[in-house]
């Protein structure tokens, strides 16, 4: 087998050592894993900024770091909406708006919430696509880490699988959702201190800001005759028609579909981020938990698009910086690893691996643990078995994190079988998230919002993206993977610029069609249950928080309005 | 939670630290090896970096294991 890394033995010892730390981590947890409320929730005990930094790590899993670096190289620094407009702004709002309601409801799930405020059938709806989500997304991130290990480092994927597998199982087994969260903290900072010296040598290799700017500027130009020199380095100013920058997106569609529905539908109601905040310590901690997020969320920019930038500017000077893919183009998938290979010697060279490894790990520990609760508590408690003692629920947790895992093993081998079915899954997956920010808007926001117009919304949400995607493509494709399989023959109804593009409208209209048939539904049933039952889970009938007597700094409005006006300054300056 | 994450935190980017340095330190005889981070010896650097940042976490785990609950 060929590889492009040769490690020496400092970076296996390097590796090591973080092997030792994390399960390390899992060990010294074991004896306070003592309850159900332990091993799920973290005993609602963990300080705001602990909560905060395993809330980004969550989402930062390596697909994140390699992902955010090819758009950096394949888009340029308009990559930032997925940051300063795709995320900033949700983070903000749940923290200020929603997490009194997570969080003041005492429901341990996302799911659970839906039948405090709604009814069974929308939770078990709910909790049933979000368990499949997780373990596909868990067995994605395996088997991407295994191929990545393959091809760079010559590993087994057989080894790789079991490892990442074993290490992951053992840390949640003992240590339950504070050994993810512990570990996640852990991450963040490896990730941060592991990928900013490339960052840096980067820099310095091709010959700071000014002309990295001018080297885009050429790669802008001779990419396509309708792109402007700047494409590369603006964010906003070539988003006047989707012709004219490479991700074929107008601001339209970017600030409705990516910047409201599918950041909003992400950050605020998926339970994998949102769990993070439920284990804080206080109703201020839950709340300031995604907006110390949103600190180092809105700086990651420089530390995962910037090598992009980098990458393809070094690329279109020397060709053959990047390799290349099998259609000629570069395989931009490759920047973060071709340029640990390139600028780390022996030693960090370790050290970045570790970081890479830790964030696929990352990745499989948000998930497995998000997992676990839902199908403990709004599966098994529910409908297999209720009413059994809290160490019942503890003992089915630690078996229900061993079936995860396997279940991910089993979907790792899948996505090494069906590779491009599961490139399909995990776009039809983040448009589960669409819809379901319409039932949670309407939810905790309108009290006329009924059991029956949440359910239906919800169902027909799902079902309209799975249908857009049969029955639209993206231009150029040839694959009924990229979408068009219902039609059969037949011309498609739209032909969308680029994928990306046709993603983002899936999600629009997922969420309009969940909310139009929510609130028409709602208003045709009676409502089911009173002002007193929704007291503590919806925004009109809850007292408001009073947090005067706080610093400033306590106060999640103040800091929400400081997060936003950082992430506006942020879009001028790159304008 | 009577674990606080600083300290093992705080100890594993010291051993990092320690062992990058250390390592940078025996091999910035062999210049070669550093023609890849553009000729700076990054082991060395970064390792002095984690020390420090290391250290800090230990130093904030200790102070806050001495105030009482």
């Amino acid at each position: 087998m060929s590889k492009m890394i040769n490690l020496g033995v400092i970076d296996y010892v390097i590796l090591c050592v973080y092997f030792m730390f994390v399960l390390g981590i899992g060990f010294a947890l074991k004896r306070y894993m003592k309850t159900g409320a332990d091993f799920f929730l973290s005993g609602r005990a963990i300080p705001a900024w602990i909560c905060g930094l395993a809330f980004i790590s969550a989402n930062l899993g390596a697909q994140e770091v390699i992902g955010m670096a090819a758009s950096g190289a394949k888009y340029g620094i308009m990559t930032s909406h997925f940051y300063w407009v795709g995320a900033i702004p949700a983070m903000v709002f749940v923290g200020v708006f929603m997490m009194p309601f997570y969080y003041g409801s005492k429901a341990r799930s996302v799911p659970e919430y839906l039948k405090l405020r709604f009814d069974e059938k929308t939770r078990t709806f709910n909790a049933l696509t979000f368990a499949v989500m997780t373990v596909f997304s868990s067995g994605i991130s395996m088997y991407a880490l295994a191929r990545l290990f393959e091809l760079l480092l010559g590993w087994d994927f057989n080894f790789s699988i079991i490892v990442s597998a074993v290490i992951v199982l053992v840390y949640i087994y003992l240590g339950g959702l504070t050994s993810a969260i512990y570990n996640e903290v852990l991450q963040f900072f490896l990730i941060v201190l592991g990928f900013l010296p490339l960052v840096i040598i980067g820099m310095k290799d091709v010959g700071g800001w000014h002309t990295l700017v001018q080297k885009l500027n050429v790669v802008a130009v001779s990419h396509a005759p309708s792109y402007q020199p700047g494409t590369w380095t603006h964010s906003w100013a070539h988003t006047g028609a989707s012709s004219a920058n490479p991700m074929g997106v107008e601001w339209f569609g970017v600030a409705m579909g990516l910047g409201f529905v599918l950041s909003f539908g992400y950050w605020c109601t998926d339970f994998l981020v949102v769990q993070r905040a439920m284990a804080a310590n206080s109703m201020s901690a839950a709340r300031r938990t995604p907006l110390i997020a949103a600190i180092p969320k809105m700086l990651f920019p420089a530390l995962v698009i910037l090598p992009g930038m980098i990458a393809i500017a070094l690329h279109a000077k020397s060709g053959g910086f990047l390799p290349l893919s099998k259609d000629g183009t570069p395989d931009y998938n490759m920047v973060i690893p071709t340029m640990l290979g390139k600028y780390f010697p022996p030693g960090m060279l370790g050290l970045g691996l570790t970081a890479l490894m830790a964030s696929f790990m990352s990745g499989m520990a948000g998930n497995v643990t998000a997992f676990n609760t839902v199908a403990t508590y709004d599966i098994y408690q529910n409908h297999i078995r209720p009413g059994q003692s809290d160490s019942h629920y503890l003992k089915v947790g630690h078996v229900v994190t061993v079936v995860g895992i396997v279940l991910s093993i089993g979907c790792a081998y899948l996505a090494s079988a069906f590779n491009n079915i599961m490139d399909m899954l995990q776009m039809v997956f983040g448009m589960v998230n669409a819809p379901l920010l319409a039932t949670f808007l309407l939810g905790m926001f309108w009290k006329r919002s009924t059991g029956k117009g949440a359910f239906w919304g919800l169902v027909f949400g799902t079902i309209v993206p799975i249908l857009h995607h049969g029955l639209t493509i993206p231009l150029g494709a040839t694959h009924w993977i990229k979408g068009g399989w219902l039609l059969f023959g037949h011309q498609p109804v739209h032909i969308y610029p680029v994928e990306m593009a046709q993603g983002f409208w899936a999600a629009i209209f997922a969420w309009v069609t969940c909310c139009a048939i929510t609130v028409v539904i709602s208003l045709a049933t009676p409502r089911t249950k009173t002002d007193e039952e929704l007291t503590g889970l919806v925004y009109s009938l809850t007292p408001k928080i009073v947090d005067h007597h706080e610093p400033w700094y306590k106060r999640p409005a103040t800091l929400g309005l400081i997060v936003l006006a950082a992430a506006v300054v942020l879009n001028i300056i790159f304008w | 939670m009577s674990l606080d994450i600083r300290m093992p935190m705080g100890i594993m980017f010291a051993v990092f630290g320690l062992l990058l340095r250390e390592y940078g330190q025996i091999t910035s005889t062999d210049p070669a090896i550093y023609a890849k981070s553009l000729g700076t010896n990054i082991n060395w650097i970064w390792g002095d970096v984690l020390l420090v940042f290391g250290l800090v976490m230990i130093y904030f785990a200790r102070k806050a294991m001495k105030k009482p609950e």
